[in-house]
């Protein structure tokens, strides 16, 4: 079984004054999280789409399910963590407590604010984690990567052609990801906020699924705006 | 839901657009195997006036296609289900002219996207289901035959019963699977053909004779002909077609010109010949095509022959490959293998 979770945990604090998360603001007439969700359920890879998301926002995500969903595949919706890594363990243990699962059992995860993802990603990403047992999705870095340790002193600057940019989605057989999460301290798990990261930190190996430069993540006012000109009609691109 | 199509916006460049497809009213595809149509190779190379280019592009290519579906709102068809969906989309009801004919009627690929997208998002009575058992490869090229069924379709409401003997000219892959089709649905009638090319013409081995265009005897005679020639060189087609029809035949004409092509109309007076146009396809023609391969399983096993190469696509240079891999080709089909 395939299960695809979306983290729709973000409260919208970067998106200016608006209250409102930005996985549930209108994007070409629907809520963006919408989008997201419609990428996996059509998708013959996925058998079921979890949504986690902030609890006042669980029934309304379900609303909204009901309202732009056609009947057909489950997609069920949970409360999310206080954190992305909260998020992760409770997508996890929400699945292995209430599904049947076994060493090939796969776990998708995904931004609801990255509604650009192809069809591509999504299959290469569940045949990357059946087979090498994680992946990361990214493309290669184009800019120059500077690292800074004290925020004023560049202190080195990586080899750009080694240097790529992650995206979503991350997916993982939920087996090795269970046993990679639970061998963290509280304190890993605090610091370790990428499940990409730790499985790199214990030595596993982490396939990297080539995304699209489109597959942004809509985090400021500015990336709702490119996400709108993304999806202008075809005159505007005359 | 944000789908990706693959949109042509110059010729030879292609970009990714968005659109959001209504998964609430429209059956959603996915895309198995495409293949490239000559239309859709006029467009990548520019090879159309300015002006049509102008009012086109950008737009995504490719009307020939075989698809799974992953969605259907209507019930009428299951996710997995493998069918081929047909280009034309009619606008309105006539009961007189046919779907491919009416000046309303859109077309994908033609002024509309077509299916290099993603997802394709489609009315249900626009969907053709396939049977199991014929290659998809095959398939991809469905709507090609089509137009073949469609034209012999409207020769037999034209053409007198006397049909002893067709001719086709034209060795490329309409000819070939005009031919095909016409043994098919005609088992009784003499088929020559008429090309240009001894090995192109050596693929018509099911024909009864086939002929150099320049070696046809004088005295040969055909009851009714199919011209598949196109361009410039349908002048001397379509002449030597009258030369050697027998009064009151009837000519399809399937070639596609872009400029106007001369014909002694002296002769089709004196002959009492019947000239008829025949272009694109609709759902019937489509229907009729797909049975017709599945009880006939030696024609997609003909067709599998013509098959010049088989592209996988995951990327937008991939598409690039295919359409060149597909130019280099004067014979034979360039099927697309959609991974993107």
């Amino acid at each position: 079984m395939v299960y695809a979770a979306i983290f729709a945990g973000g409260k919208g604090s970067r998106m200016g004054n608006i209250d409102t998360p930005k996985q549930f603001l209108d994007l070409a007439s629907k809520p963006v999280i919408i989008h997201t969700i419609e990428k996996f359920y059509i998708h013959s890879s996925i058998d079921e789409v979890i949504v986690l998301c902030p609890k006042p926002w669980v029934a309304i995500t379900k609303d909204l399910i009901k309202k732009y969903l056609p009947e057909g595949k489950p997609v069920t919706v949970i409360e999310g963590g206080e954190t992305r890594n909260g998020t992760l363990e409770n997508a996890v243990k929400f699945i292995k407590e209430n599904r049947e699962t076994d060493d090939n059992t796969i776990i998708v995860t995904h931004d609801a604010v990255r509604p650009f993802l192809t069809h591509r990603i999504i299959e290469e990403n569940v045949e990357a984690a059946i087979k090498y047992g994680a992946c990361d999705t990214v493309i290669p870095a184009t800019d120059t990567i500077v690292e800074s340790e004290d925020g004023s002193l560049i202190s080195s600057i990586p080899n750009r052609k080694h240097m790529y940019q992650g995206q979503t989605p991350q997916s993982f057989r939920l087996n090795d990801l269970i046993a990679v999460l639970s061998s963290l301290t509280e304190e890993e798990k605090s610091i370790l906020t990428d499940a990409c990261k730790i499985f790199t930190i214990k030595n596993k190996p982490v396939y990297m699924v080539e995304g699209e430069v489109f597959n942004i993540k809509i985090t400021y006012p500015y990336d709702m705006k490119v996400a709108a000109t993304l999806l202008k009609g075809k005159d505007s691109d005359d | 839901m944000i789908n990706q199509v693959y949109r042509l916006i110059a010729p030879g460049m292609i970009d990714v657009a968005c659109t959001t497809p209504d998964i609430m009213n429209k059956v959603i595809l996915r895309p198995l195997y495409m293949s490239i149509c000559k239309a859709d190779q006029r467009y990548y190379l520019g090879n159309r006036s300015k002006e049509a280019l102008k009012a086109k592009l950008p737009m995504a290519l490719i009307h020939e296609c075989v698809a799974e579906v992953v969605s259907d709102p209507t019930g009428r068809f299951k996710s997995g289900e493998v069918v081929v969906p047909v280009p034309n989309t009619p606008t309105e009801d006539d009961d007189v002219i046919v779907e491919n004919y009416r000046l309303t009627s859109h077309f994908r690929s033609s002024g509309y996207d077509g299916f290099l997208s993603d997802y394709v998002d489609i009315d249900a009575d626009r969907l053709v289901r396939l049977p199991d058992g014929i290659d998809l490869k095959v398939a991809s090229f469905t709507e090609l035959i089509s137009v073949a069924t469609h034209a012999i379709s409207r020769f037999d409401m034209f053409s007198h019963r006397r049909k002893d003997a067709i001719g086709i000219w034209g060795d490329g892959n309409v000819g070939y699977i005009t031919a095909l089709m016409l043994k098919a649905i005609h088992p009784d009638s003499k088929l020559y053909i008429f090309g240009t090319v001894y090995e192109k013409l050596g693929y018509f081995s099911f024909a009864d004779k086939t002929y150099h265009v320049d070696h046809v005897p004088a005295d040969l005679k055909i009851d009714h002909a199919f011209e598949c020639v196109g361009g410039e060189a349908s002048r001397p087609a379509i002449s030597q077609i009258i030369d050697h029809i027998n009064p009151m035949g009837s000519i399809g004409l399937m070639g596609v010109s872009e400029n106007p092509i001369a014909i002694n109309t002296r002769m089709v007076l004196e002959k009492g010949l019947n000239l008829f146009g025949s272009s694109r396809s609709g759902v019937a023609d489509f229907q009729k095509t797909v049975d017709i391969l599945h009880e006939n399983p030696d024609i997609p096993n003909y067709l599998e022959n013509i098959i010049g190469d088989t592209v996988t696509v995951r990327t937008i240079e991939d598409i690039h490959k295919a359409f060149k891999s597909d130019i280099s080709r004067n014979f034979g089909k360039t099927v697309i293998k959609w991974e993107k």
